[in-house]
C-alpha cells in the first residue's frame, strides 16, 4: 500500500493550497459569490494557468495526463475554501461525460477548450422526477437531419445558468427508467428552444432548471449507448465530492478547535470542558474515516470490475454522508450562536456538507444499495 | 394510575382545536403549515384573536387576564396551538417578562405593562445574552449606573430575537462590580425608542433575519423602570428561565411536523414509489414517533409532579425535556430532508408577502433545507444541551 503522492501531484496540491490561501479568504469568497454568475472569472483563468482544468484528462485528448488523484487534491483544497468556480460542473461532470462517453475526435475537439478555460460546460442529466436515479430520463432526442431535437425538462443543473454549452442526457429509445437507450448531446446554452431558469442554491452556488423544446443538438458518442458511461461519470463525481467534503470537514474541525481554544466562558477557554474535548475528538474520528474513504473512492474510479467499483463508491459516499452530517452538526453546536450567522464561514461549510450528502444519493440511499449486495470484504 | 386524559380534558382539547380551526385566518395557517415564518402582523392578528377570547396569556394570574387552567390544560392548549399551525404567542412578553412583572413588579408596572402584553400592543424582546456572556450569562458586562432619578445603560446585547419589531426590551445589566457576579445584576425595562438604543440585524445561516445586536450608548431610563430590587436581577432571571419550561419540549411542533412528513412522504415525488414505501425511511419515522410519544408522557409526568412540588423550585427534569425535545425538533427536520431529497438544493428565500409564489421543485420544498439549518439553534439557545447535561449530572445524579 502506498498513500504517497508523486512530485507532480504534490506540486498541484501545493499550488492549489497556496492559491486558496492567497485568494480565497472568506471575505473574498463573499465578493466572488455576489457576481452574476456566482464565481470569479479571474480565478477560473488562474485555474487554467495552473493547469488544474486540464490535469485530469489524457494527454492524447489535450489534457495533462492526470486523473482521479489530481481531481481529489484539487477538490479537497476547494472544499476547505468553499471555492465557487464551476470546476466540479465543468471538469468533473461535463469533463467526465466527455472522457467516458465521447469519441476520441470529440474529446480532442472539446477538452483543450476546457483545459484553456475558454469553454465552460455543464452537464444536464437529472430531471424533476428522477431523484437519484440517473437512468430516469424522460427528455427525448429525436433524429433530425444530421443532428437531434431535444424535448423535455432538466433539473438541478449545477452552474447550468452560466455555462456556454450544455451536455444533455436524453433518451433515444426505451422506457423512462431503462438503462439502455440513452444518449449524450451537446448544445449551445442559448440555442433556440432552450430556456434556462437560473437560481442560487442553498450552498451559495448557482444552478438552473432547463427546458428544451425542439432544441437542435449534436450527438456525442454513440446515441443509445450512454448509460454505462453516465454510471461512471457519477462514480467519478462522487469521488470528487468525497474529496471536497473532506476538505470542508477538515476546515470545520480546524475552525472548531481554534474556537474551543479562544472562546472563553466561565472564565476559562471552553476547550477545557471535557464534554467538548470528547465531542471534538469524535469529530476527528469521523474526519479520518471519511478521509480514508475519499482515498478508496479515488482509487476505485479506475477499478475495472463494475460491481466492485460501484460498491466501493457507495461505501465511500455513505461514510462521507455520515461523517459530514456529524461534523457539520457538531461544529455548529460547539460554536454556539456564532455558528448560526450568515457572516461566519462555519455555517456555509455546514450547508455545503449537507448538500454534498444530498447529491447523488445520501448516506441511507447508498447503505440501502450496499445492503442489497455482497459484502465489502472478500 | 391513569394514563388517559379525563373526559373534561378531552373536551377541552376539542374546544381548543375547534377554536383554532374556526378562527385562525386561512392565510396564516397555510403560511405556517408550509414551514414559513409568521410576519409581525400575523402574530399580532392571532394574539388579538386569542386575547379577545380571553386566551392571550392563559397561564397568567386570573386578575391580570389569565385563565386559571391547571398545568395539564395549559399543556393541552400549547400543544393544540402548535399542532394547528397557529403562531405561538410572543414568549418574550407572555412567558418571560410578563410573569416577572406580575410577580416582582410594582402595582404601577403591572397596570402599565401587563394589559399591553396580553394583546400585543407592546412587542417585547429579551436583552440577556452578550458577545461575552452566552452560557455564562452571569458574566454579562452591560452596565447600569444611577444618575439622579435615571439609570444610564451602556453596553451591548446580542442574539436579540425579533428586536427589529420591539417596542420594549428587558435588560439584565451590572449594577455592582464589586460583588460575586450573580449578586450585582439588576433587571430593567427599556423603551426601544429611548435615545442611544441601536438595533443591528444579524442574518442567520438560512438567510433569515430573526436575531439582532442591540447597542446601548448612554441610554437613560427612568428609575421606575427597574424591576424589584437593585442587584436582585439574577433571581428574577432564574425565575424567568424556569417559566420558559411550559412547552420547552415543543411536543406540538414535532407532532405537527411528523404529520407533515407523513403527508409529504406519501406524495411520490421521485421515481415510481413514494418515500413512504422506503423501509429505511419508515423505520426512522417510527423511531422518531416512539421518542416523541415517550417525550409527551415524560412531559406529562413532569407536569403532574409539578402539581405537588414546592413552587418556584426548578425541576431538573425540565433538562430532560429540553434535550430530547430539541433533538426531536432536529430529527424531524432531518426526516423532511429525507423526503425532499435532491430538491433541497434551490435557495428560494422568503420574500415577505410573496411567500406563496411558484417555486423551483415541489411547491413545498423551499422551506425544508432552511428549516433544517435554522433548527440547529434549538440545542444552542434556552440553555445549550451541554449545559442541560451538566444540570442533569449535578442536580439529578449528584455528580
Ligand atoms: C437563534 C438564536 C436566538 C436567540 N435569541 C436570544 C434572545 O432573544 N435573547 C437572548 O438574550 N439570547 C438569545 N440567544 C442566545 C442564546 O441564549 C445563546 O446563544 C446561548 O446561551 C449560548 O451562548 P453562546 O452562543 O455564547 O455559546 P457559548 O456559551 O460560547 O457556547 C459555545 C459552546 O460551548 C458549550 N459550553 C459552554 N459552557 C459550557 C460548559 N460549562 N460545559 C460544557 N459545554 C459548555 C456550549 O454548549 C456550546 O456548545 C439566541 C441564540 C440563538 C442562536
Amino acid at each position: 500500500m502506498d498513500f504517497d503522492l508523486s512530485d507532480e501531484q504534490k506540486l498541484i496540491a501545493d499550488n492549489v493550497a497556496r492559491l486558496m490561501k492567497d485568494k480565497y479568504g472568506f471575505e473574498s469568497r463573499k465578493a466572488y459569490g455576489a457576481a452574476a454568475n456566482g464565481f470569479s472569472d479571474e480565478l477560473w483563468r488562474q485555474y487554467a494557468d495552473l493547469g488544474l482544468l486540464g490535469a485530469p484528462f489524457a494527454e492524447e485528448d489535450g489534457g495533462y495526463g492526470g486523473g482521479a488523484v489530481e481531481i481529489m487534491l484539487t477538490q479537497e483544497a476547494f472544499g476547505r475554501a468553499l471555492a465557487l468556480e464551476p470546476y466540479f460542473a465543468c471538469v468533473v461532470l461535463a469533463g467526465g461525460a466527455l472522457r467516458h462517453g465521447a469519441t476520441a475526435q470529440e474529446r480532442a475537439e472539446l477538452i483543450p477548450e476546457i483545459a484553456s478555460g475558454a469553454l465552460r460546460l455543464a452537464l444536464a442529466h437529472a430531471e424533476p422526477q428522477s431523484g437519484w436515479n440517473i437512468f430516469d430520463v424522460k427528455t427525448t432526442a429525436k433524429r433530425d437531419g444530421d443532428g437531434y431535437r431535444l424535448d423535455g425538462e432538466k433539473g438541478l443543473v449545477i452552474n447550468g445558468d452560466s455555462a456556454q454549452k450544455l451536455i444533455v442526457l436524453a433518451r433515444v429509445s426505451g422506457a423512462q427508467r431503462d438503462k439502455d437507450g440513452l444518449g449524450l448531446f451537446l448544445i449551445d446554452a442559448d440555442a433556440p428552444g432552450v430556456t434556462r431558469h437560473p437560481y442560487p442554491t442553498q450552498d451559495g452556488r448557482r444552478a438552473a432548471e432547463i427546458s428544451f423544446a425542439g432544441a437542435k443538438a449534436r450527438a456525442l458518442g454513440e446515441p443509445g449507448q450512454a448509460g454505462p458511461a453516465m454510471a461512471r461519470v457519477i462514480e467519478d463525481a462522487i469521488a470528487a465530492l468525497a474529496a471536497e467534503a473532506v476538505g470542508a470537514m477538515a476546515e470545520a474541525v480546524e475552525m472548531t478547535t481554534e474556537y474551543l481554544k479562544t472562546r472563553k466562558q466561565f472564565g476559562v477557554a471552553i476547550g477545557s470542558f471535557q464534554a467538548l474535548q470528547h465531542r471534538a475528538s469524535d469529530m476527528v474520528v469521523a474526519l479520518e474515516q471519511a478521509r480514508s474513504m475519499m482515498y478508496l473512492a479515488a482509487m476505485s474510479t479506475s477499478e475495472t470490475d463494475a460491481a466492485t467499483r460501484a460498491r466501493s463508491i457507495s461505501a465511500a459516499k455513505a461514510q462521507i454522508g455520515r461523517s459530514a452530517k456529524f461534523i457539520g452538526q457538531q461544529a455548529t453546536q460547539l460554536h454556539g450562536g456564532i455558528a448560526m450567522t450568515f457572516e461566519y464561514k462555519l455555517g456555509h461549510l455546514f450547508k455545503r456538507l449537507t448538500m454534498i450528502d444530498m447529491s447523488y444519493g445520501d448516506a441511507d440511499y447508498h447503505l440501502a444499495r450496499l445492503g442489497e449486495g455482497d459484502s465489502l470484504f472478500d | 394510575m391513569d394514563l388517559g386524559f379525563s373526559a373534561e380534558e378531552i373536551a377541552f382539547r376539542a374546544e381548543v382545536r375547534d377554536f383554532v380551526a374556526k378562527n385562525l385566518p386561512a392565510a396564516i395557517h397555510d403560511k405556517l403549515a408550509g414551514g414559513h415564518h409568521p410576519s409581525k402582523d400575523d402574530i399580532v392578528t392571532w394574539t388579538r384573536i386569542l386575547a379577545a377570547k380571553g386566551w392571550g396569556a392563559p397561564h397568567w394570574p386570573v386578575e391580570w387576564g389569565g385563565t386559571g387552567w391547571d398545568a395539564i390544560k395549559l399543556s393541552i392548549f400549547t400543544d393544540e396551538i402548535q399542532r394547528g399551525h397557529a403562531p405561538e404567542s410572543l414568549a418574550f412578553g407572555t412567558s418571560m417578562v410578563g410573569p416577572v412583572i406580575a410577580t416582582f413588579g410594582t402595582q404601577a408596572q403591572k397596570e402599565r405593562f401587563l394589559p399591553r402584553i396580553l394583546d400585543l400592543r407592546d412587542w417585547w424582546c429579551q436583552g440577556f445574552s452578550e458577545p461575552g456572556a452566552g452560557s455564562d450569562l452571569a458574566g454579562l458586562r452591560t452596565k447600569a449606573e444611577r444618575d439622579g432619578d435615571v439609570w444610564v445603560i451602556n453596553g451591548q446585547k446580542t442574539w436579540t430575537t425579533l428586536a427589529q419589531y420591539a417596542d420594549w426590551i428587558f435588560v439584565l445589566a451590572r449594577t455592582d462590580s464589586s460583588v460575586k457576579k450573580q449578586e450585582g445584576i439588576s433587571f430593567f425595562l427599556c423603551d426601544m425608542k429611548t435615545p442611544g438604543v441601536t438595533v443591528r440585524p444579524i442574518q442567520t445561516i438560512d438567510g433569515g433575519h430573526e436575531v439582532n445586536e442591540v447597542f446601548f450608548d448612554n441610554v437613560r431610563i427612568p428609575a421606575e423602570n427597574l424591576v424589584g430590587e437593585v442587584n436582585k436581577g439574577w433571581d428574577y432571571a432564574k425565575f424567568l428561565l424556569s417559566n420558559e419550561r411550559n412547552g420547552i419540549a415543543r411536543v406540538g411542533v414535532s407532532k405537527a411536523r411528523l404529520a407533515k412528513i407523513r403527508r409529504l412522504a406519501s406524495l411520490g415525488v421521485y421515481g415510481d414509489k413514494p418515500k413512504m414505501d422506503d423501509p429505511v425511511f419508515r423505520m426512522k419515522l417510527a423511531a422518531a414517533e416512539v421518542e416523541l410519544k415517550a417525550l409527551e408522557m415524560t412531559q406529562m409526568r413532569v407536569i403532574a409532579a409539578g402539581r405537588t412540588a414546592p413552587k418556584g423550585k426548578p425541576n431538573p427534569m425540565s433538562s430532560v425535556l429540553k434535550i430530547k425535545g430539541s433533538e426531536l425538533q432536529q430529527t424531524t427536520t432531518e426526516l423532511l430532508m429525507d423526503v425532499v431529497g435532491p430538491y433541497a438544493l434551490p435557495y428560494q428565500p422568503e420574500q415577505g408577502d410573496r411567500w406563496n409564489e411558484p417555486s423551483v421543485g415541489p411547491d413545498w420544498a423551499s422551506t425544508i433545507a432552511p428549516t433544517y439549518f435554522n433548527t440547529r439553534k434549538v440545542s444552542i439557545y434556552g440553555g445549550s444541551n451541554e449545559i442541560q447535561r451538566s444540570i442533569i449530572a449535578k442536580a439529578i445524579l449528584g455528580l
